[in-house]
């Protein structure tokens, strides 16, 4: 397939399909993000996800619309009122879920899959008779409009880098608070041994109920930062849910830096093959090299290192 | 639950839930349904194999894939391929720029047939492949799986990257599988009018005669020393796998049972509904078709056949009447089959009417009170079970190293 290209036609070609394939990257960090501590940390398979991103999504139209009727003086700042209400909606959604379904089905990893799906169903169709089937669109404020002109090929549009600075530092913030804070502490005892945990005086179905809060609070913020680059439907949450699973699961389950680097590896192999390829026989491709790894190395690119 | 002769098998309990449900399939409901009715009951039953075989490979084996779509998708496929050859003659598609060539392949600019789509000008052979496609990919996918002991949750997830994988491919290569339209426009099947009434309703028998085959093949697989050892692996992988005995091998062949069952399946919708499209076979059908099976109840293979028929007629009824609610009802009944009672109508009878017939019928025996055919774990046997496993260190990682609850 590189046939009839130079070799400096190829390395910018490269640059140039790497740097389209950063807004997907920070696409799949977002949403892998709030997965990877669910699925990683707890075991249990959210597939209503992409849905809980969608609500964040749906949140910061509202909070656009609010802003341009109501305080158009502001509406340069509204992002960020969207993202920590996105952040605080979901989070809430997200404890609420979990008291009345997640906590029944520990140790049913199977089950809490049919019936997130289900959730998923319902918040789908609740989208869909609230807002329309259409999908909707925010309009920008002036300062995150326009690009970066880096070389003749490439130039990068200030939403996409905007978008990756928040999936960074999102990234960042969950190693942080997973790795360096008392609670990330807790979770990762609870994690361990949860017995061993609930005896030293730490509530294991407290801590529980906050990750996956969390987790579901970060999916919200990711539909918010996901407005700033494309238009959400009901049904945009369902589109990735799937590829955001592989993510978290080459990457290695409980490894956030393997999430991170299974992204982005991910996503610039995609990129780079749409543009010798089609884009479905991209995809296809990339999920089959994903899934061939994924045979010969079932934990995951970054597995921990644990004694069994 | 060794039966020594027929007659006595067929007035036991198990034999009298087999014939109340041929009774129901080939008496009531063709008597009761005007031919395009029944034509949609026998689209239902086509659901129904996909849904014993993940009573097998999910409930028996706890194997959960979602990705039984794909061998739905095959199987029907294939005979879509052999009925789509046998609509285009050169007559037939005269007006194309190549007679002789399905019209899609026309419309994409292909002069010829493809190399995969020759064999299936023979009746003969796609019957095979109906079969044989399927559980080729299912071993290939089990081989690689199952040996590398991944299991659980991420077998889940990688039989759904395969759904997806396998919906992509077949909507981007629009001229060699009739990309999103699928394969349309089928009209004969060995120079025999599939549309007509008559036809339609011969499909439904054939289709009900088909399941019954499947259903004694999988009872029969259950009830065997087999059978026992996939519940056992379902239950304590480990202690199976220290008694000597091949998991993989055993776990292989299960998936490949469900993938022949699907299989089988999808070629009778292809047959009965006309035409085979990726809709029928993506990840939400995939999906879709677990519920048919935790409805029914995960480890009842006559269960499966009822949920299968239930879900499909109510999502036709609400579809038709309030196509707005269809998708709550749906997610409700995903959450509450899981929540309220995991073990679907089969358990629900078993726990409910059961004990009611007990009374009613005091002449049977200890032995026969028993379950007949599932020795299945109620909620409060599991019980145990679970706490077991809290007292071990719990590892989301470790799971698919550990036996699968669910």
């Amino acid at each position: 397939m590189f046939d009839g290209y130079t070799s400096s036609e190829l390395m910018s070609i490269f640059a140039m399909q790497g740097f389209a394939g950063l807004s997907l990257f920070s696409v799949f960090v977002l949403m892998a993000m709030g997965l990877a501590i669910i699925f990683g940390q707890m075991g249990v398979i959210n597939m209503a996800h992409g849905e809980f991103m969608i609500l964040g999504a749906y949140t910061t139209y509202l909070t656009s619309g609010f802003f341009q009727s109501y305080l158009p003086s502001l509406f340069g700042g509204y992002f960020f009122v969207a993202m920590i209400l996105a952040f605080l909606i979901c989070a809430a959604l997200g404890a609420l879920v979990e008291w009345l379904m997640i906590r029944r089905l520990y140790h049913r990893p199977l089950d809490t899959l049919l019936a997130t799906w289900g959730l998923s169903l319902i918040m789908q169709q609740a989208y869909r008779s609230i807002f329309g089937a259409r999908e909707v669109g925010v309009e920008l404020p002036e300062w995150m409009m326009g690009a970066f002109q880096v070389t003749d090929l490439v130039e990068l549009p200030i939403n996409g880098l905007f978008v990756m600075i928040i999936a960074l530092s999102i990234a960042v913030g969950v190693y942080l608070l997973m790795y360096r804070s008392g609670y990330g502490k807790k979770v990762r005892a609870v994690v361990q041994n949860r017995p061993m945990a609930e005896a030293v005086g730490i509530n294991s179905a407290g801590i529980d109920r906050a990750t996956f809060a969390l987790g579901c609070g970060i999916a919200g913020i990711a539909g918010a930062a996901f407005t700033m680059i494309g238009s959400t439907g009901p049904s945009s949450g369902q589109a990735y849910i799937v590829d955001t699973f592989l993510v978290v699961v080459f990457g290695g389950a409980q490894s956030l830096i393997g999430t991170i680097v299974s992204a982005f590896g991910i996503s610039q192999a995609q990129s780079t093959m749409e543009f010798f390829l089609s884009g479905s026989m991209a995809k296809v491709l990339t999920l089959l090299v994903v899934v061939g790894i994924l045979m010969l190395r079932p934990e995951g690119l970054m597995a921990l290192k644990v004694r069994r | 639950m060794k039966s020594s002769s027929p007659l006595k098998w067929f007035s036991s309990r198990e034999g009298l839930y087999y014939l109340a449900l041929a009774a129901l399939l080939v008496v009531i409901l063709p008597l009761a349904l005007d031919p395009f009715r029944l034509n949609m009951v026998g689209k239902y039953l086509t659901y129904a194999f996909v849904a014993i075989g993940l009573v097998m490979c999910w409930g028996k084996a706890g194997i959960l894939s979602l990705g039984q779509g794909v061998f739905f998708g095959l199987g029907g496929y294939c005979m879509a391929m052999f009925l789509k050859l046998e609509a285009s003659t050169p007559e037939a598609t005269a007006i194309q720029s190549t007679p002789g060539i399905p019209d899609f392949m026309d419309w994409n600019q292909l002069t010829e047939l493809p190399w995969f789509w020759e064999p299936f000008h023979s009746f003969s052979f796609t019957l095979l492949a109906v079969i044989g496609v399927p559980m080729l990919l299912a071993f290939i996918i089990g081989l690689a799986m199952f040996t590398r002991r991944v299991g659980g949750v991420y077998f889940a997830i990688i039989t759904q990257a395969i759904a997806a994988i396998l919906t992509i491919l077949i909507i981007g290569q629009q001229g060699y599988t009739g990309g999103v339209n699928g394969i349309t426009d089928l009209q004969t099947l060995m120079g025999w009018d599939i549309r007509s009434d008559a036809a339609k309703t011969t499909l439904y028998f054939i289709c009900v005669g088909m399941l019954f085959l499947c259903l004694f093949v999988a009872r029969l697989v259950q009830n065997r020393k087999l059978g026992r050892i996939l519940v056992a692996m379902n239950a304590q992988e480990n202690r199976v796998r220290f008694s000597g005995y091949d998991v993989a091998a055993f776990k292989i062949f299960v998936f490949c049972l469900a993938a022949a069952f699907a299989g089988i399946g999808g070629a009778l919708f292809t047959l009965i509904v006309g035409f085979m499209s990726p809709s029928f076979i993506g990840i939400v059908a995939s999906i879709e078709m677990v519920i048919f099976c935790a409805l029914g109840g995960r480890l009842s293979i006559l269960g499966a056949v009822y949920g299968a028929l239930l879900v499909n007629a109510a999502k036709s009824g609400f579809s038709e009447s309030f196509p707005e609610l269809w998708p709550f009802a749906m997610g409700a009944l995903f959450i509450g089959v899981v929540l309220a009672f995991p073990n679907g109508l089969a358990g629900l009878y078993q726990s409910y009417v059961m004990p009611l017939e007990e009374r009613l019928f005091k002449r049977k025996s200890k032995a026969e009170a028993q379950p007949v055919s599932e020795p299945e774990p109620t909620a409060e046997a599991r019980k145990p079970a679970v706490e077991a496993k809290e007292a071990h260190d719990y590892d989301p990682m470790l799971d698919h190293y550990s036996p699968e609850k669910s």
